[in-house]
């Protein structure tokens, strides 16, 4: 107990991190005044921080996630630049080593996650029909969660230090005896915070698919992104709980002195790497399983076809989502496992290949006989599959566990893991944001501008990565923040820091290319802008705030596209209107995940007092939910007519 | 191995190599992973090439496919009223590709397991094994070579043509002893120790690092492996005992402290250094050192330290 300012609280040494202490407090300061200024607060506080539409979570966790993409990003071209060429001081070691663990903790926890969380809430009810998710008010705590968890990990390099022992965090490099103070404790709360949320996610969305589709929709007439959500979710319930207690547990040694990582008190470094890759292969399926939905639904779409060999696609979800957890090893075939355990891993990695191999080829025969239209969620989608698939191959090859005790923490496994998680991943986030763009907004993103970013974005990111498979075969490891003269390393490393620039422009582009189109996008007026086949395209774009004035029934996969063929009106679209059923917002999401923040902020620094009034203040939350009666409202049928009308769907 | 699959070796070895130098355009000697000077590497490196071969029959078959339905069925003006036929799928097409990863798999994992298996063994030569003991602390690595009784830090030297056995544990955080001339790295850690084999087929000297990020200068970790004939490695085992200072307990602790080291070579090392990495933190140690007289698990004789 009691208070102690660590000496350096507010972090000062540093120029650069001097400067962005300063702007952040200058952006900070910007956002009140406008808010202000234009009298927003309360729009604000009525319209987004108290919501619990699942259409308004979802933009909210897409904004975050660009965000994060781009301080992300930023760090990315830090180490890039830092890297360009032997010896260089743009960075010290220390910072650099807390720069790659914010880019990776942020990529994958900040960015990767929450940008398919917001497409699963954006998308998903709208595909099944459903008015919202199952659990409404849960969702916004979810979401509220994860955003103060975020900026707790993110005040870091600003307030008491950032952690810098790798995304990996292993131990004992980050036990208390190695890395005292704040830093690691602030990896290990925010990620706890945010990952609470995740679990809470990965719940609702498996209740909402399983109990809350259309009449007829079976779940062999679900659509593919919905499918893939489906198995994220039941991933995400039982990889979850295996991080939050590595994160317990090593929180606990950490604030209190047990030794669940550490020798000394016959504790097992080797078990956090255990436990932290139990959950980590999953991981990567629960950020690539949505991405592979959501370029099956843009394939189908701009080639015009059903998707092909649609069962075999679920059934390879459902086998890459059990082989999952039967790989984690292969992070760390040289921790001496011994040849049988090595063997089984690697046959099981390997493994994963096969039905990851019909994805791909049932793909390529969708593409096959259809009519492409390279739109620019076509491009992203298009250019997924040569990039995935080295990325792909290049992890069969890691599979090898002989072969990976000479690639294991080279750049050989950097550039594989990036054409991965990139290629995969967000090439797929991107896709489903130009695609649903319309859908959340209401107009279309300017294709020219967008075609500029896919292609500079794309040519950029293999010009970074592709380079770095010879580095690793040089002998290069990562996270090493600098490297000598004349072992070959310098033109590779050079053409990688080049490539990581042309990305950023990309970047750039697509921020302009949304700015651009707020005010000159196509508008969508049909709320079918793609001709798509599923059912949010059904309804108005952007949707209306309860999705469906009648939930529709379905009767074949693709059900919108069926619809539309038979142009006949079906009995369920001319029945009466009836009033709506919708949930209460709530201001009590927001304020509980600050209450949560509170606490974590206080066991950071070890103040424990702090961390108790935090969580008094949770559970006083979850008092005051207990005892809430009143929570939901009808919308009228008058004014169900109105808002279709106003659509121009009388 | 029958002739055909052989020759199917040596061809894709030739194809992929090519295409890796060709890509590439350097000299073969930086790529130290494809440059294998022993029989560990060796073999490691002949399942890269097989893997690699293998990958690149797919990536050129997937790569053909993709280009061809891409531009094929792309959307001109000529097809503007084609409407796509609507396929479910079809279950012989998607056996075939099923069957097709199943079988790259198998001829994949087949010689994984045999080599998984053979690198646990000894490299066979004529010569007897030697064994090496490693300690990574933060941030240097030390090398003990209990036959000889000599301590070496930031390089270790080894007779070539020769099978040793580096016997490996940490103070601290985890490391990884990677020299990829020689072979694959293994993990360092506390309070456990591992094995690697690894053999210099000609003298020479080859670079090793830690491959596993433990803080601040693991940058900075990078040793020499500093392999000779073993008429001139008995040479020089003789003149580092003759030559060398003593290594006193204070200076193996004053060693393990968090720091950068340079090069060095003792002729002796004290009892302490092989308790070590089995306690794994400088703080055990310290402790440890300072009650002799309480052993606890029966390996470590009494002694008495400098103060
Ligand atoms: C903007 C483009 C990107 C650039 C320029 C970039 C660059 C880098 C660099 C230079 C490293 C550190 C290598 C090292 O020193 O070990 C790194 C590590 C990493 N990156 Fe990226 N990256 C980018 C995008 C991404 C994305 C989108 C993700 C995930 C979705 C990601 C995930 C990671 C992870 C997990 C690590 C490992 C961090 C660690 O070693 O603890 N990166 N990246
Ligand atoms: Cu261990
Ligand atoms: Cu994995």
């Amino acid at each position: 107990m009691g208070f102690h300012l660590p000496k350096n609280f507010l972090v000062t040494g540093e120029p650069m991190i001097v400067v962005a202490e300063v702007l952040s407090v200058l952006t900070l300061a910007g956002i009140v005044f406008a808010l202000t200024y234009y009298k927003k607060w309360k729009w604000l506080w009525d319209e987004w921080l108290t919501t619990v539409d699942h259409k308004k979570i979802g933009i909210m966790y897409i904004i975050s996630s660009l965000l994060m993409l781009f301080r992300g990003g930023i760090d990315g071209l830090l180490m890039r630049t830092q890297l360009a060429l032997p010896n260089l001081h743009v960075l010290d070691a220390e910072h650099y080593n807390q720069i790659f663990t914010a880019h990776g903790t942020i990529m994958i926890f900040f960015m990767a996650m929450p940008f398919i969380f917001g497409l699963m809430n954006v998308a998903v009810p709208l595909q099944i029909g459903a008015r919202d998710v199952a659990y409404p008010y849960l969702n916004a705590l979810s979401f509220w969660l994860f955003f103060f968890g975020c900026m707790l990990f993110n005040i870091s390099f600003m307030i008491g230090g950032a952690p810098d022992a790798g995304w990996t965090n292993y131990t004992p490099l980050a036990g208390s005896d190695l890395a005292p103070g704040p830093g690691i404790n602030y990896y290990l709360l925010s990620l706890q915070i945010s990952g609470i949320g995740s679990l809470m996610t990965g719940i609702n969305f498996l209740v909402t698919i399983l109990k809350m589709r259309a009449p007829g929709m079976t779940l062999m007439r679900m659509p593919m992104f919905t499918w893939s959500v489906l198995i994220t979710s039941i991933i995400i319930i039982f990889a979850f709980p295996v991080l939050t207690v590595a994160l317990a547990l090593l929180t606990i040694d950490r604030l209190f002195g047990s030794h669940f990582f550490t020798v000394s008190g016959g504790g097992e470094p080797m078990m956090w790497a255990n436990l932290f890759w139990i959950w980590g292969h999953p991981e990567v399926y629960i950020v690539v399983l949505p991405a592979f939905g959501i370029f099956s639904e843009v394939i189908s779409t701009f080639a015009r076809k059903r998707l092909f060999g649609y069962s075999a696609m679920v059934y390879s979800m459902v086998v890459i989502s059990a082989v999952s957890f039967l790989t984690w090893v292969h992070h760390f075939f040289t921790m001496g496992a011994g040849p049988a355990v090595n063997s089984f891993f690697s046959v099981s990695t390997m493994a994963i290949a096969i039905p990851t191999g019909v994805k791909v080829f049932n793909w390529l025969f969708t593409l096959y006989k259809g009519r492409i239209e390279f739109t620019t969620p076509m491009l992203w989608a298009v250019g997924f599959i040569p990039t995935f698939l080295i990325g792909g191959l290049t992890g069969v090859m890691l599979a090898v566990a002989p072969a990976d005790y000479q690639y294991h923490n080279s750049y050989f496994l950097i550039s594989h893991f990036h054409y991965a998680l990139v290629g995969g991943a967000v090439f797929g986030c991107l896709a489903g944001l130009y695609y649903w763009w319309p859908k959340m907004f209401g107009f279309k993103l300017d294709e020219r501008q967008g075609k500029w970013a896919f292609w500079l974005f794309n040519i950029g990111f293999n010009l970074c990565f592709f380079p770095q498979y010879f580095v690793g075969l040089m002998g290069m490891t990562r996270r090493m923040y600098t490297y000598p003269e004349g072992l070959g390393w310098t033109p590779y490393n050079l053409i990688s820091t080049v490539g990581a620039y042309m990305m950023g422009v990309g970047f750039i582009i697509m921020v302009y290319n949304i700015l651009y189109s707020i005010r000159h996008g196509e508008r969508d007026l049909t709320g079918d802008i793609w001709n798509g086949r599923t059912l949010e395209w059904s309804i108005s774009s952007p949707a209306p705030h309860y999705n469906f004035a009648r939930i529709p029934e379905v009767d074949d996969l693709d059900a919108w596209w069926h619809m539309k063929k038979r142009k006949r009106k079906q009995p369920w679209e001319l029945r009466p209107l009836k009033p709506i059923h919708m949930p209460n917002n709530s201001g009590r999401p927001f304020i509980m995940s600050a209450w949560f923040f509170v606490a974590g902020f206080g066991l950071v620094f070890e103040w424990h007092w702090m961390g108790i009034i935090g969580l008094l203040g949770v559970l006083y939350c979850m008092l005051k939910r207990s005892f809430e009666y009143d929570d939901h409202h009808y919308i009228q049928v008058d004014e169900i007519e109105r808002t279709e009308s106003a659509a121009g769907r009388a | 191995m029958e002739p055909f699959r052989k020759r199917l070796r040596q061809w894709l070895t030739l194809v992929g190599l090519s295409a890796v130098l060709l890509l590439a355009g350097c000299s073969r000697e930086q790529y130290v992973v494809l440059d294998p000077k022993g029989p560990v590497a060796k073999q490691q490196y002949d399942l890269i090439v097989w893997s690699f071969g293998l990958m690149l029959i797919i990536v050129l078959a997937v790569f053909g496919i993709f280009a061809y339905v891409i531009i094929k069925y792309r959307a001109k003006p000529e097809n503007k009223g084609y409407e796509p036929p609507d396929q479910e799928g079809s279950k012989l097409l998607e056996t075939i590709w099923t069957l097709i990863p199943v079988a790259v798999v198998i001829a994949l994992a087949i010689p994984t397991v045999k080599a998984t298996y053979g690198l646990e063994k000894q490299p066979s030569s004529d010569r007897p094994p030697m064994t090496i003991k490693v300690t990574s602390a933060d941030w240097k690595w030390i090398f003990r070579y209990p036959k000889e009784g000599i301590e070496t830090v930031n390089y270790v030297t080894i007779p070539a043509d020769t099978p040793v056995r580096f016997e490996m544990d940490a103070v601290g955080p985890m490391n990884s002893f990677w020299v990829p001339s020689l072979g694959g790295q293994e993990y360092t850690m506390p309070g456990m120790v591992m094995n690697l084999w690894l053999q210099a087929d000609q003298p020479g000297v080859y670079q090793g690092r830690s491959a596993n990020f433990s803080g601040k200068y693991f940058t900075h970790m990078t040793f020499d492996v500093i392999a000779k004939s073993p008429a001139d490695y008995d040479k020089w085992v003789q003149q580092v005992k003759k030559t060398a200072p003593k290594q006193t307990e204070a200076q193996y602790l004053q060693l393990l402290e968090r720091g950068l080291a340079k090069k060095m070579t003792f002729s002796s090392y004290p009892k302490i250094a092989d308790q070590a990495g089995l306690i794994g933190e400088v703080k055990g140690i310290r402790e440890k050192m300072n009650r002799p007289e309480e052993p606890d698990t029966g390996t470590m004789h009494h002694h008495h330290h400098a103060h």
